[in-house]
C-alpha cells in the first residue's frame, strides 16, 4: 500500500493511503477532540468537533477529520481561530443539554466555552449516537435506536429487545458522554418491563465468567 | 403500438401523427396544473368535454378538448387557451363553456373572459399580447398548453424525441457530452454547477455500472416549477435523461420525485410506460444498440431527501440521511456506483441543446449563465405563477413587467430568492440581473428559482423566523451544528418577534450562523443561516430595533 505524506500542525507525517486525517494525527501523537468517534465504530461525522482546517492546492476548507481521507501534500491545521470558534460554539450548544458532562467541561475549558450561553434544553442527551451505533455495529443487537428527526431526535431503547439483552450487556452506558444512555434504559425498564431485570440477573448469575460492565472508553480526566 | 425499431420508423410515425391532425381545427386546452386544479379546472374541462360531445353528435367532430399541464399564469386560473391563435381565457368557470365553444366555432372571441389591464382597461386576446406572457421566453414551459401529458403522441407532434434521434444516429456519446459542455448548461437545482463537467466525471469514473437521476424532489419553499414541468411535459425530461445516459454511458436511470402529488405520479408512470412501449426505453433503443431503463422513485416526505447524497441513500432503500461528500456522488453514489444527478429543469434543457446546438443555447442568457430560467413567482405579487425568462433578465422585468408589481398598491420592500436557504435583498437592488453568480454575490442566490416578493408591511425578523422554523422541522438531526444551532437561532428569533430580544442576541445569532454555516454536514445546515446573513447585511437596523434597551425600554414589536 502506498504511503502518503502530509503536514499536520507543521509536523511531516507519513501514513498509508486511505487513512483519515484523524487517524493520521493520532498516529503522530497530535490531539484532535472528538465526541462521537470510537475506534470500533464506523466514522459518523456527527459531532463535528474534530473539524480541522485543510489547505490543498491553495484552497482552505474545513472538514471533519474523522472522515476526511489523507491526500498528498495537504496541510492540516488542527487549531486556528476559526476551528476554535467552531468547537467553542458547538460545545456551548451541547452544554445547553449537558452542562456538567465531564468531556464537555474539559473541552469548555480548552475553547473558552460558556456553559450558560444558550437556552437550556430538556434532555441531557447530546445525540452522539455512540450507544445506537455500538449496539448495532459491535453487538448486532439494535436494542437502542434513533427516533424522530432534527431537534427532536433522541435515542430510545426498544422495550421488546431491551428487556432481554440490555441488563446483561450495559456496554453502552460507559460509552455515553452524559450518562443519558443509562438513564434512558432505566426509564424504559421502569415503564415497560419492571422486574424483568431480576429474571435477567438470575440468568446472568448462571454465567459466572461474564463481566457485566465492560468499560470501553475511560472518561477523560484533566 | 408496435415498438419503433429505428429512427426512420419514429420519423415516419411522427409524420403519420401530424398528417392526422388539422392545424385549423380548433383546440381548447384546459390547464390542469396544480393551481388551476385547486380552482376546480377539472369541472371546467369536464364541461368542455360534455359540450363538445353534444356538439359532435349534431355536427361531427369539430373541436378538440385537451387537458394539459401548467400554462404558467396561476393567478388567473383556471386558464384556457384556444388554438389556432393562442387566445387566452382566464378565470374560466363551467358556466362559460358553452359561450367559448360557440364563439370558437364561429372564429370569434369571448371578450369578457380575455385579459384586461387593471389600470388602463385595455384588453389582450392573444398569448403574445398578455403582459404576463409577452415578456417571457418560454422555451421549456411553452409546450405545456400543446400537450396532454398522458399522450406521448402529443409530445411527438411538437417534435419530441427528435433530439434523441439526432444524438443516437448522428452523434457519438463524446460529441453529445461536448455539446452540453460547450453550451455551458449549469445545474438548475440551486448550485449552478456546470452539468457537462458533472457528466464527464461520471463518464470517466472507472466503474462500468453508472446511474443517471432526475432530482424532482423540489422541496424548496416557494418553488413550484419543476413539478409543473414534470407533470405537464414528462417526456421532455425523460428525453433529456436518455440523451444524458447515452453520453455518460449509464444503463439505468431514476426519476426521484415527490410522493405527495398523485397527478405527477400518474403522468410520469404513463410517460415511462409509453416510452417503453414505443421502444424509447429498454434494449436497443431505436436500433442503436443503446440500452437504458428508467424507474420512478419517491421521496419520504422530508426536505433533506432532495439533497444529492441523501437522495441516493433513499434510492438505495436507506433513510435519507446526507453523507459527507469528500468523494463526490458523481464518482461514488448509489450503491457506490458513479451517479449523475441533475435537476428536472437541467434535464429539460438537454433536448433543445442537442437539437439547436450549443451556439444557439449560448446566444441566450447572460455572460456566465446561459439559456432561460424558470422562476416561481409568489408572495405579495399581482401575478403569481411560473415564469420563464432568459438568464440576465433584470429582476425589475420579472417583478413589474411580468409580475405586475406589488399587490394592493403597496411598495416593494424586499425580494427573496431561494426559499429557506436563500436570501433577501432590498427593493433598491431591483435592477440586478437574474444570474447565478451575480445573485449569489448579492446574498440572494437564485437557488431552484423561487422568487418571493415582500411588501412594505413585511417584518423581516418574522421572515427569518418563519424560514428557520421550516428548516428546524426538516433537519435530520445527525450533525450537531444543524440539530442544535438552528433551534437556538429559532429561539432567539422567536423571542425577538415577541418583543423579548435581549442584549447579546444579535451576537449569539451571528456566532451560531457562522458555525452552523461552516461546520454542518450537508447543504441544509450549511445554508440554513443564509437568509439570516442576508438580513444582517441589508436589514440590520430593523433587527437592532428589536433588542430590549438595557436601560429599561422594551423591544420594538412593530
Amino acid at each position: 500500500m502506498s504511503e502518503i505524506a502530509l503536514k499536520i500542525d507543521d509536523k511531516e507525517v507519513k501514513v498509508a493511503a486511505g487513512t483519515t486525517v484523524l487517524e493520521a494525527a493520532q498516529q503522530a501523537g497530535i490531539y484532535i477532540p472528538t465526541l462521537c468517534h470510537h475506534e470500533k465504530l464506523e466514522a459518523f461525522g456527527g459531532c463535528r468537533l474534530c473539524i480541522v482546517e485543510v489547505e490543498s492546492r491553495g484552497w482552505t476548507s474545513y472538514v471533519v477529520s474523522c472522515l476526511y481521507p489523507v491526500a498528498k501534500d495537504i496541510i492540516v491545521r488542527t487549531r486556528s481561530e476559526k476551528v476554535d470558534k467552531i468547537r467553542k460554539v458547538i460545545v456551548e450548544e451541547l452544554m445547553a443539554h449537558a452542562p456538567d458532562a465531564p468531556e464537555l467541561v474539559k473541552l469548555a475549558e480548552v475553547y473558552g466555552a460558556d456553559r450558560n450561553r444558550f437556552e437550556r434544553k430538556e434532555s441531557f442527551c447530546v445525540v452522539c449516537g455512540l450507544c445506537v451505533r455500538y449496539c448495532d455495529e459491535v453487538k448486532h443487537l439494535n436494542a437502542v435506536g434513533f427516533i424522530d428527526n432534527g431537534a427532536k431526535r433522541e435515542i430510545s431503547f426498544i422495550p421488546e429487545v431491551a428487556k432481554d439483552v440490555c441488563w446483561e450487556c450495559q456496554e453502552c452506558f460507559t460509552l455515553c458522554p452524559t450518562s443519558y444512555a443509562q438513564a434512558a434504559y432505566l426509564l424504559t425498564e421502569a415503564l415497560a418491563f419492571p422486574g424483568q431485570r431480576k429474571v435477567a440477573a438470575a440468568r446472568a448469575a448462571k454465567k459466572p465468567n461474564k463481566s457485566r460492565v465492560i468499560p470501553i472508553a475511560a472518561v477523560p480526566t484533566n | 403500438m408496435p415498438k419503433l425499431q429505428s429512427a426512420a420508423e419514429l420519423e415516419k410515425f411522427r409524420a403519420e401523427i401530424l398528417a392526422k391532425r388539422d392545424p385549423a381545427k380548433p383546440c381548447i386546452a384546459v390547464c390542469a396544473g396544480a393551481a388551476c386544479d385547486g380552482m376546480d379546472s377539472a369541472a371546467v374541462a369536464a364541461a368542455f368535454v360534455a359540450e363538445a360531445d353534444k356538439l359532435a353528435a349534431k355536427l361531427g367532430d369539430k373541436i378538440e378538448i385537451r387537458t394539459t399541464g401548467c400554462h404558467g399564469y396561476c393567478e388567473k386560473g383556471p386558464n384556457v387557451v384556444v388554438t389556432p391563435g393562442d387566445i387566452c381565457y382566464f378565470e374560466v368557470q363551467p358556466a362559460d363553456v358553452t359561450e367559448i365553444i360557440t364563439a370558437t366555432l364561429k372564429g370569434e372571441v369571448v371578450e369578457r373572459l380575455v385579459y384586461q389591464d387593471p389600470k388602463s382597461g385595455a384588453k389582450a386576446v392573444h398569448m403574445n399580447e398578455v403582459p404576463f406572457y409577452k415578456h417571457q421566453t418560454r422555451l421549456l414551459i411553452g409546450d405545456n398548453p400543446k400537450i396532454d401529458p398522458m399522450r406521448i403522441d402529443d409530445y411527438l407532434a411538437v417534435g419530441g424525441y427528435s433530439a434523441l434521434v439526432k444524438a443516437l444516429t448522428t452523434m457519438t456519446p463524446d460529441q453529445v457530452l461536448d455539446e452540453v459542455k460547450k453550451a455551458n448548461l449549469r445545474g438548475r437545482g440551486g448550485g449552478g454547477f456546470p452539468a457537462g463537467s458533472k457528466w464527464e466525471t461520471t463518464k470517466n469514473a472507472p466503474e462500468k455500472t453508472k446511474y443517471v437521476i432526475v432530482n424532482g424532489h423540489e422541496g424548496e419553499s416557494a418553488a413550484f416549477m419543476d413539478r409543473a414541468m414534470l407533470t405537464g411535459n414528462p417526456h421532455k425530461i425523460l428525453e433529456g435523461l436518455i440523451i444524458g445516459a447515452y453520453a455518460i454511458g449509464a444503463q439505468k436511470g431514476f426519476m426521484y420525485t415527490r410522493h405527495d402529488m398523485p397527478r405527477l405520479e400518474k403522468h410520469v408512470r404513463a410517460a415511462l410506460a409509453q416510452a417503453k412501449e414505443y421502444g424509447l426505453l429498454g434494449t436497443n433503443i431505436l436500433g442503436s444498440g443503446f440500452d437504458f431503463e428508467c424507474e420512478l422513485h419517491f421521496d419520504v416526505g422530508i426536505f433533506v431527501s432532495g439533497e444529492s447524497s441523501a437522495l441516493m441513500r433513499s434510492i438505495e432503500g436507506n433513510a435519507p440521511e446526507p453523507r459527507p461528500k469528500y468523494i463526490r456522488t458523481s464518482v461514488s453514489g448509489i450503491w457506490d456506483k458513479p451517479s449523475n444527478l441533475n435537476n428536472v429543469e437541467t434535464w429539460a434543457n438537454v433536448p433543445q441543446i442537442i437539437n439547436n446546438g450549443a451556439d444557439w443555447f449560448t446566444s441566450i442568457g447572460s455572460e456566465k449563465s446561459k439559456g432561460t430560467k424558470l422562476i416561481s413567482l409568489s408572495g405579495n405579487v399581482v401575478n403569481s405563477g411560473i415564469v420563464e425568462v432568459p438568464m440576465g433578465t433584470p429582476l425589475r422585468t420579472l417583478v413589474f413587467d411580468i409580475g405586475g408589481g406589488v399587490r394592493d398598491g403597496k411598495t416593494l420592500k424586499a425580494i427573496h430568492f431561494g426559499g429557506a436557504m436563500g436570501g433577501s435583498i432590498p427593493a433598491d437592488l431591483i435592477d440586478a440581473p437574474l444570474d447565478f453568480d451575480g445573485m449569489s454575490k448579492l446574498g440572494a442566490p437564485i437557488g431552484a428559482g423561487g422568487l418571493l416578493l415582500m411588501d412594505e408591511d413585511t417584518d423581516m425578523i418574522e421572515v427569518a423566523r418563519y424560514l428557520m422554523d421550516f428548516l428546524v422541522k426538516e433537519s435530520c438531526g445527525k450533525c450537531a451544528p444543524c440539530r442544535e444551532g438552528m433551534p437556538q437561532m429559532l429561539h432567539i428569533l422567536t423571542n425577538m418577534t415577541l418583543g423579548k430580544g435581549k442584549p447579546g442576541d444579535l451576537e449569539r445569532l451571528e456566532d451560531i450562523a457562522e458555525v452552523t454555516g461552516a461546520a454542518s454536514l450537508c447543504a441544509l445546515g450549511k445554508t440554513s443561516p443564509d437568509p439570516l446573513k442576508s438580513m444582517f447585511r441589508y436589514f440590520k437596523p430593523e433587527y437592532e430595533a428589536r433588542i430590549v434597551n438595557p436601560a429599561g425600554g422594551s423591544g420594538d414589536t412593530k
